[in-house]
């Protein structure tokens, strides 16, 4: 066995406390999105208010599905060309120490569709590029607000499935603004304080030039880090405003800030699964949910790690001590930091891919096959695993409606979900949601992989592994997730172009069937169950909705892997290299 | 829906540009403001960046790893990053963090491994004979690393006691005093932090 008895510990902490944190995160939200008084009130009550009078919104006044997504993508596009306009203009604004020019025009245009879809893929290094002005105000602002309108569209789904005989799902502006001012907000303040007395930084100072004892000039790039580090986390954004992301000491400088960005990552969208089962007046609809994410995350740890801690076995052969022991962690230790060991990457790892956070504190190219294709097929999965602030509800959602089709078929019944029968259109639209994906995936990769404009781009792995790039690639991106194989080129027209396409694709060609669904079935009338009811709370429906979940992935990506990750796994072992 | 001009302004348009003004306004100016302004006040050494002086001079920060060739220093991690234009490997360009993403069926990987190996013999011929620390010959992720493994520090003890004139003894007992454990005893690995050792040992001869 390659795992340690520390690693069991720390997972069954970790996860222990992912569950502490649930319920009491999971009713405020409740509370939060519809609208009552929370023990915050009293500060934000006011500036709550001064918002809604200064944008002339009424937030009494509700929107059905097709005002919610006009709304939506009126906003994010006003944020998206701001974000693009800062990037290009940078050079003249204020609060750039180290005089960073204007980002080039394609490379401004990934990262505003990056940042504004959830994703921050990054196809540049955050010390080398962006100014402190456009850390802040441009990429830290879409760590807010990405966040906040998943957490949005995911209430609004919820309240199509709550609600019965009615036309409206929310207002969008409102469950935007509570959701940044009584949920992200007073967090990320705490948090970026807690982070700040472990060594992260927070400061406008130039970069540091220091002489070393050594004899030797390093030069220090410093920032307001924390302010930026906690939102990246806590909305599962994962844009490092360092190239090496939560690996450098700045970002994630000990083993409690580790813990605590890794909590941030999951807690929201574990939290909203509880928070859906409140709003449709069942909390076991929602531990439902939860304890078939938990499955999926203990197997994908139960994969990744040994794989890791096993180590590399092409090293071992040269006299590299990959051992574990009281003194040193072992294992593959390329593209890893001390301080964190296998234990404490992987499980960052598979936090950030189970969600579609993408920050990494351990660098995944160099992982082995086998612990790399973890985070890919997490990602493929839909990150339903807890998932993203607010999109792991509604993907988690599209496979439970799913789920009770297929068993619906299995008996010959109109399906039904909380009351509600799902009929055609209602199928089409969660079936048009989960088909999304694999074919903009799969269909950028294989275009990727025969154009010599995509072949270019393998600059530092080939063979198999070389595929297993390209298709974590458009992976990610598609899937709002933002983490890489970071070996690929990724800054060339082809990859900037085709995969900020397939992170719009991801966001907001996924989210308009999910309305639409919700919007569907607000308008339904509730069915009380009969005896021919599926119940969608016990085990039985658990273990289906993960069968589920795992059997569609498999079969939409198993051909694609085997030529990746799994064939590199065997000329691995059989002692080839490339 | 009325999707008339007026109606898409008043409740899309204004609020959508009211709306991005004001939350950049509170969230890309006034948050980051506050926390940097709670941060100073609170936490001036960590803000700053952890920065360690000896004898009143600045000689690097705690948390960011740095570029040791002398052998009476303890070394560091093997580091992937680039010099600022991306041309060549710079070890420790604290401007440009980063890891090697090298694949682990990559030859590239195994070569450098294998002259990583047979360079630290070469420097550390009184090392105990054998595999050696996988920290030692494997790049970190952020290319930044402060830390080394107990293995890795352990290793180096003969050479650094050898090039100041100390005892093995005298070393191995510095080491094991500047271990830092796991947080709580569970969260983390055990490691050094290398700037910490090499500065107590430079104390150590005053």
């Amino acid at each position: 066995m390659f795992i340690t008895f520390n690693s069991f510990v720390q997972i069954a902490l970790f996860l222990a406390l992912v569950l502490a944190l649930t319920k009491p995160l999971g009713l405020y939200m409740t509370r939060v999105f519809n609208g009552e008084r929370t023990w915050l009130s009293p500060v934000f009550a006011p500036l709550e208010r001064f918002l809604y009078r200064a944008c002339g919104i009424d937030p009494a006044r509700e929107q059905r599905w097709t005002g919610y997504v006009i709304a939506m993508l009126v906003f994010n596009l006003a944020g998206m060309l701001l974000l693009y306009g800062l990037e290009r203009t940078q050079q003249w604004l204020p609060l750039n120490p180290q005089h960073l020019g204007p980002v080039e025009p394609q490379l401004a245009f990934n990262t505003a569709a990056s940042f504004t879809t959830n994703t921050n893929w990054q196809n540049y290094a955050g010390e080398q590029t962006m100014s402190y002005l456009t850390q802040m105000v441009g990429l830290a602002y879409h760590n807010f607000i990405s966040a906040a309108t998943g957490m949005a569209l995911a209430v609004a789904l919820v309240r199509g499935l709550a609600r019965h005989s009615a036309e409206h799902l929310g207002n969008f502006w409102v469950d935007l603004t509570r959701a940044t001012l009584y949920i992200l907000l007073p967090i990320c303040l705490v948090g970026a304080l807690v982070l700040v007395s472990q060594g992260v930084v927070q400061n406008f100072n130039p970069y540091t030039v220091v002489h070393t004892l050594d004899g030797g000039l390093q030069v220090i790039a410093q920032g307001p880090v924390a302010s930026q580090e906690i939102i990246k986390e806590l909305g599962t954004n994962g844009g490092g405003f360092f190239n090496a992301n939560s690996a450098h000491p700045y970002e994630n400088p000990t083993a409690l800030t580790n813990l605590i960005e890794m909590l941030a990552i999951i807690s929201i969208g574990a939290a909203m699964f509880y928070m859906f089962g409140r709003m449709v007046g069942d909390t076991r609809q929602g531990w439902a949910l939860w304890a078939a994410a938990a499955i999926l995350f203990v197997l994908g740890l139960a994969v990744a790690l040994p794989a890791e801690q096993g180590g590399n076995p092409l090293l071992a052969h040269l006299g590299d001590n990959q051992q574990a022991s009281a003194l040193q962690p072992g294992g593959n230790m390329e593209g890893k930091e001390v301080r964190f060991g296998i234990t404490d990457s992987v499980l960052f790892t598979v936090t950030t891919t189970a969600t579609s956070c993408g920050a990494v504190n351990s660098f995944l190219d160099s992982y082995t096959p086998l612990g790399g294709l973890v985070p890919l097929a997490n990602i493929a999965l839909g990150e339903v695993i807890f998932g993203g602030v607010g999109s792991g509800l509604y993907g988690m959602l599209m496979f439970a409606i799913l789920t009770v089709f297929i068993a619906g078929l299995m008996v010959g019944r109109t399906p039904e979900y909380l009351g509600k029968k799902i009929e055609r259109k209602e199928v089409m639209m969660a079936a048009l949601a989960l088909l999304i994906s694999p074919a903009t995936v799969l269909g950028f990769a294989a275009v990727a992989s025969v154009l010599p404009q995509g072949l270019a781009s393998l600059t530092t792995n080939t063979g198999p592994h070389g595929l297993s790039e390209i298709l974590y690639l458009y992976t990610s991106s598609n899937g709002n997730n933002g983490s890489a194989f970071a070996g690929l080129a990724g800054n060339t027209p082809f990859y900037n172009w085709t995969g900020a396409l397939a992170m719009l694709i991801g966001r907001f060609a996924f989210l308009i069937p999910i309305l639409a669904f919700g919007g569907s079935l607000v308008g339904k009338r509730v069915v009380p169950a009969g005896p021919g009811t599926f119940p969608t709370t016990g085990p039985l429906f658990v273990s289906l909705l993960v069968g589920v979940i795992l059997i569609v992935g498999a079969l939409t990506y198993f051909p694609a892997y085997a030529l990746g990750p799994i064939v590199e796994h065997l000329l691995m072992l059989a002692g080839r290299t490339f | 829906m009325h999707l008339s001009l007026k109606s898409l302004l008043r409740e899309y348009l204004r609020p959508a540009l009211m709306l991005t003004l004001l939350l950049t306004i509170l969230l890309g100016l006034l948050y980051p403001g506050v926390v940097t302004a709670l941060a100073q006040l609170l936490f001036p050494y960590q803000a700053n960046g952890s920065l360690r002086y000896a004898d009143g001079r600045l000689v690097g920060s705690e948390l960011i790893g740095q570029y040791w060739t002398s052998p009476k220093y303890f070394h560091g991690r093997p580091s992937a990053t680039l010099s600022n234009d991306g041309s060549h490997v710079q070890p420790y360009n604290a401007e440009n963090s980063g890891a090697s993403n090298l694949g682990p069926t990559n030859k590239v990987l195994v070569q450098t491994v294998q002259q990583r190996i047979a360079e630290l013999k070469r420097e550390n011929p009184d090392a105990p004979p054998g595999p050696v620390p996988a920290d030692l010959v494997t790049a970190s992720g952020s290319g930044l690393d402060p830390d080394i493994s107990i293995a890795a520090a352990l290793y180096q003890v003969p050479r650094v006691a050898k090039a100041r004139g100390l005892s093995q003894e005298t070393v191995r007992q510095l080491v094991l005093s500047h271990v830092q454990g796991r947080f709580l005893g569970i969260f983390g690995e055990p490691h050094v932090n290398v700037l910490d050792l090499n500065l107590a040992l430079d104390a150590l001869k005053h």
